[in-house]
């Protein structure tokens, strides 16, 4: 496998992992408050899944010689990048729902074209993941769609999560085109498969249908249906506020690696301890069998 | 079948999905009394999901970020299903017992209320009581009550993993390093004044017969279990007398508050509102 191509993949499926791993603060901070317990149980669920997606992406950058602990140091020491999107807030319930319809629906249309990457172990820890990011998405439509009609308070709740993440949500597919520096070699190389700008356009024609269904607006006054190229026109996105962002200046950037650190600090004491007896248990058996 | 508990990629334990929805649209209903019992039951998973789901993103290694959260979601269902049942008796859903009474009306014991502290003291936590839990499920599967029995019988599978996580967790940490050794065995110094409480028979437990099993009845294979547990893994048990006003009334527990706090707080700013 050339170099420069094993790099590019382990560095995309890593901020892959990454992004899992980061992601679970802002739904998680939700489990203990969600308002009904089976809502509770859903929310649980999915940010276990989650956990679940990091490790599974972790193992298949490891296929390609990246031990994890390297992984979980990049991270820890702030030079891997995570999806921005995790650097905002989950102030509100509906927050948990519009993540789930607009931040889950944005990974899914990334992720889907992936499931066919030219590296299997991706490819196929991709099919994984993407048939639970789908059951991820609907709940939170479903979420939204019973806070839309709900109480007035409930609908202005949801209202308010939609016109907060939209923005970030479609920001999430990458810089355009025109400024985005590493697109063209991944796609030649076919572990990305389609252009920032091809999966934004994607992206904004399928939630668009879903937004009228759900009774909220998106927060965008250009949107509108373009009969002649057969898709949604929308505006001009803050390009501005995508890459301060992206420079560590997110509203919780630094609360999310501090939270993130601050678990690998308080654990590393249980890591070695599990270590230790491992080893122990190793040189016992070694012992026996010498024996 | 709900949603969360099938479809979740990484559940670990064997556990077979019964709803709580299928309980509330059986014809079950149950008395008074057995409610009240079902409602002990239920609030001491409830609480302990509460503590234990906020591990998720916290925990020493992923693994243990996935495992920790499968065991609050165990909990949390057999909460859903206790409650639900309790519910039955007074016309209540498991969300009006869950979210709706107040701090007096719960009936969890102070184990599962206290603080997770760090890693070493909810392992301490988590090794007590499920293996009281264990020990509990394994005989209500004999229950006179069908629905608490078909309870049980789910929930055995699931906690027979938890005390199997526990075991194997106290045996890591008792034997890891000193560092580990040490903060474990606090774990377990802080929290053993709260396992006589388990034992207690309250209200109305003693007069429920069959349909119930009887705390006291309980504590010999307990605590033999836990025995043997921890001297597996080279700690001592502790030698204490149970801290007084061991009711589950909640009159002498000052962490019962803080978790009905942040737990009920949504829901009871919009009373009535479906979510
Ligand atoms: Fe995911
Ligand atoms: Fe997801």
């Amino acid at each position: 496998m050339p170099e420069p191509y094993r790099k590019t993949l382990v560095r995309q499926v890593s901020q892959h992992a990454h992004s899992e791993i980061i992601g679970m603060q802002p739904e998680g901070n939700w489990i203990s408050r969600a308002p009904s317990l089976k809502r509770k149980a859903i929310l649980m669920a999915k940010v276990q899944d989650e956990a679940g997606h990091g490790l599974y992406l972790y193992s298949a950058a490891e296929t390609l010689g990246t031990p994890r602990d390297e992984m979980f140091d990049q991270l820890y020491t702030g030079r891997a990048k995570y999806s921005s999107i995790f650097n905002y807030p989950a102030r509100t319930w509906a927050d948990v729902g519009a993540i789930g319809w607009l931040v889950d629906g944005a990974a899914i249309t990334n992720q889907v074209p992936l499931c066919r990457a030219s590296y299997g172990p991706y490819g196929r820890a991709m099919v994984r993941v993407c048939k639970e990011e789908s059951f991820h998405q609907r709940q939170g439509w479903e979420i939204l769609y019973t806070l839309s009609h709900g109480t007035e308070e409930q609908h202005q709740m949801a209202q308010d999560a939609v016109d907060r993440f939209y923005g970030p949500a479609l920001q999430m597919f990458g810089p355009p085109d025109s400024d985005s520096p590493n697109s063209g070699q991944s796609m030649a190389w076919n572990i990305k498969r389609f252009s920032n700008d091809e999966l934004r356009q994607r992206f904004v024609d399928m939630i668009v249908p879903q937004a009228e269904a759900l009774g909220l607006t998106l927060p965008d006054p250009d949107l509108q249906w373009n009969e002649e190229r057969g898709h949604y026109d929308f505006g001009e996105l803050d390009w501005d506020e995508f890459f301060s962002v992206l420079k560590g200046n997110g509203p919780l950037s630094r609360q999310r690696l501090e939270h993130y650190r601050r678990a690998r600090d308080e654990g590393a004491w249980v890591r070695e301890a599990a270590a230790a007896y491992a080893g122990r248990q190793h040189q016992e058996q070694a012992a026996l069998a010498g024996a | 079948m709900s949603f969360a508990s099938h479809d979740s990629a990484t559940r670990q334990s064997q556990g077979e999905a019964i709803t709580p929805e299928e309980i509330a649209s059986s014809d079950a209903v149950a008395d008074e009394a057995t409610a009240r019992y079902a409602m002990i039951l239920g609030d001491d998973a409830l609480m302990l999901s509460q503590r234990l789901s906020s591990w998720i993103s916290r925990a020493p290694e992923l693994e243990e970020d996935v495992a920790l959260a499968n065991i609050a979601l165990d909990l949390l269902g057999h909460a859903r299903f206790l409650l639900t049942y309790a519910g039955t008796a007074w016309g209540k859903t498991e969300d009006d017992l869950a979210y709706f009474r107040d701090e007096e009306e719960f009936r969890s014991c102070r184990l599962v209320e206290q603080e997770n502290g760090d890693f070493g003291r909810t392992i301490a936590r988590q090794l007590i009581f499920s293996t009281y839990q264990h020990q509990l499920y394994s005989r209500l599967v004999h229950s006179t009550d069908p629905t608490l029995a078909a309870i049980a019988d789910k929930a055995l599978k699931e906690v027979q993993y938890h005390q199997d996580h526990a075991a194997q967790w106290t045996l890591r940490l008792g034997l890891g390093t000193e560092e580990s050794s040490r903060r474990i065995q606090d774990g377990l110094d802080s929290l053993w004044s709260y396992v006589e409480e388990l034992f207690l028979d309250v209200d109305p437990i003693p007069a429920l017969g069959d349909v119930a099993v009887l705390p006291s009845s309980l504590r010999e294979d307990t605590l033999h279990r836990l025995r043997e547990a921890i001297e597996a893994a080279g700690l001592t048990v502790p030698e204490m007398s149970g801290a007084y006003g061991s009711d589950r009334t909640g009159r002498f527990s000052e962490q019962r508050g803080y978790i009905l706090a942040e737990m009920q707080v949504l829901a009871r700013q919009h009373p009535g509102a479906t979510w």
